[in-house]
């Protein structure tokens, strides 16, 4: 079982939403974040006083799948979530030793 | 009832209604001090700005109202405590009888006088709690509060409208750009003073470390609310439904607000590189406070005058008080005494009766330099007596510690947003037969 974790631009999240569920992806969860990479921050002032801001908004979307969904997945959010910009993100994807089911107490690729 | 019956009824319903008015100004003042500060002292920010009202009430009810409009001296009022003494109100002039004949000028009932000031007073209460938020003790701000309002504000207020020094000279002072606005800044000043910056505010070299707003939105809304609370706070001060005058006050204070937030807002892309949204929030604020003075003595386009002229105030004021280390986190100084000051001179320059440009001389102009001086070295040297008495017992500043957790948890053992990590009741619901969707 893997997990795939997303950190993309916040207003490309419903289309990746979209193309992860399309590829036989049934839940995720998402995270508000901030964060940078190579993208460079902004200048702000607040009454008079400059200040960088270099963490950024971005969304982080975490889906726990089967291992043969795993390279979809990442092809999914790769068409979606991609600009051609600095700050476009990346993904992560790690091996899970144990998924469990709350409800049922299921555990294994049967809790996916 | 007659035509007489018919105006006193009238006008105690303006008084009244307009008062209701000016009260609603402390939830304008609430929301955008707690707007403009950070989420972690948001609690305690409305709490201040909630009980100084409470506070106000029983402290002018007490002692204020007597010291301010009571019959006594040039100095003091001596008469009225808790609203005791004689008073025929509505009885008006030479009709009436009684210990506030400071206020037999308008023929409504000693209760709505008292209600309609009262307000004031805890307006000029509540301008202090911005300059020194985020790092004042919640006890020390209300024993401040109710000194001010019992003692120092109506000594101030005595001499303007008190039928005391400054009122028998000629000073002018319609709705109280100096009686409320400058009063509360002098002593916004001296907190400020002594009690600090913000820890980090200020850096090596003079670096400015800004502290940015957490909510513009409740910023935003407080501003509206003290802008229309402000059309109760200027026509109300004619005490009668006199609608000539209300009508010139009405529309010289919205020209006056419109005027200090469109230049506020041109100095502040000029100069600051974009419109930062909380100086064109300040600069209305400021036009208004300016305007305040003049309001009933001024034509349209002098109000507009006054009120551009208080928004490039307030920007360079704000500038000019961070470059000082006096650290206001809501721009309470900048809005309220720099242009408190400013509203007053004013009146001397524009008063279509004795203004300077109205061929009236420097007179007027001389009388509101005296005030303005009298009432600021009064109200600082007084407020700072308090501050420090304040200090050197309870004290005045959190610790550090606090200060950096946030006054809400420190003060008032609560947060403003709760959400992630708050106690929820599910143990009471996980073993039950709710069917949950």
């Amino acid at each position: 079982m893997k997990k795939v974790e997303a950190i993309v631009r916040p207003h490309v999240m419903e289309a990746v939403k979209t193309a992860l569920q399309e590829v036989g992806v049934v839940g995720m969860t998402v995270t508000e974040v901030k964060g940078f990479g190579r993208q460079k921050g902004h200048t702000e002032t607040y009454r008079g006083s400059e200040y960088k801001v270099e963490f950024l908004p971005k969304v982080k979307i975490e889906v726990a799948l089967p291992d043969d969904l795993a390279d979809k997945a990442v092809e999914a959010v790769l068409k979606t979530a991609a600009t051609g910009k600095f700050g476009d993100g990346k993904v992560f994807v790690s091996s899970l030793s144990e998924v469990v089911r709350i409800r049922t107490g299921e555990r294994g690729e049967a809790a996916l | 009832m007659d035509l007489a019956q018919a105006k006193v009824a009238l006008d105690t319903l303006w008084v009244v209604v307009t008062a209701c008015l000016v009260f609603f100004m402390n939830a304008g003042f609430a929301t955008l001090e707690t707007g403009l500060c950070q989420s972690k002292n948001a609690v305690n920010i409305l709490a201040k700005n909630f009980i100084v009202f409470a506070v106000a009430s029983i402290a002018f009810w007490a002692v204020g109202f007597g010291l301010m409009f009571g019959d006594g001296n040039p100095f003091v009022g001596w008469n009225g405590w808790f609203l005791g003494g004689t008073d025929n109100s509505p009885a008006t002039a030479d009709a009436y009888q009684g210990v506030f004949t400071a206020l037999n000028w308008t023929g409504v009932p000693l209760l709505a006088k008292f209600f309609f000031q009262l307000v004031f007073a805890g307006t000029a209460a509540t301008i202090v709690s911005g300059a020194v938020a985020e790092r004042i003790k919640f006890l020390s701000f209300i024993v401040f509060s109710f000194v001010l309002v019992a003692f120092i504000y109506p000594v101030g207020g005595h001499w303007a409208w008190g039928g005391g020094f400054l009122g028998t000279a000629g000073f002018k002072d319609f709705a109280g750009s100096t009686v409320v606005h400058s009063i509360g800044g002098w002593a916004a000043l001296a907190g400020v003073a002594i009690l600090g910056p913000r820890i980090g505010k200020y850096g090596k070299d003079g670096k400015i470390n800004p502290i940015p707003a957490h909510n513009m939105g409740l910023a935003t809304l407080g501003t509206f609310i003290l802008w229309l609370g402000w059309f109760g706070f200027n026509p109300g001060s004619t005490m009668a439904a006199d609608v000539n005058a209300i009508a010139l006050v009405a529309l010289n204070t919205n020209m006056a607000a419109a005027a200090g937030c469109l230049a506020a807002t041109a100095v502040a892309w000029v100069v600051l590189g974009k419109p930062d949204l909380s100086m064109i929030l300040n600069g209305t604020l400021a036009g208004l406070v300016a305007i305040t003075a003049g309001c009933a003595f001024v034509t349209v386009p002098a109000s507009i005058t006054i009120g551009v002229i208080g928004g490039v105030l307030v920007v360079f004021a704000v500038l000019t008080f961070d470059k000082l280390k006096l650290d206001d986190p809501v721009g309470a100084l900048s809005v309220h005494l720099v242009n408190g000051v400013w509203g007053t001179l004013a009146v001397g320059l524009f008063a279509t009766d004795g203004g300077l440009f109205y061929g009236g001389g420097a007179t007027l102009l001389l009388t509101q330099i005296k005030g303005v001086l009298a009432v600021g070295a009064f109200t600082l040297v007084a407020s700072a007596v308090i501050w420090y008495a304040l200090k050197a017992t309870i004290g005045i500043r959190v610790s550090p510690e606090e200060e950096r957790d946030g006054l809400d948890v420190g003060e008032h053992g609560m947060q403003a947003y709760t959400g992630l990590g708050s106690p929820s009741p599910s143990s009471a619901l996980s073993m039950s037969s709710v069917s949950v969707t």
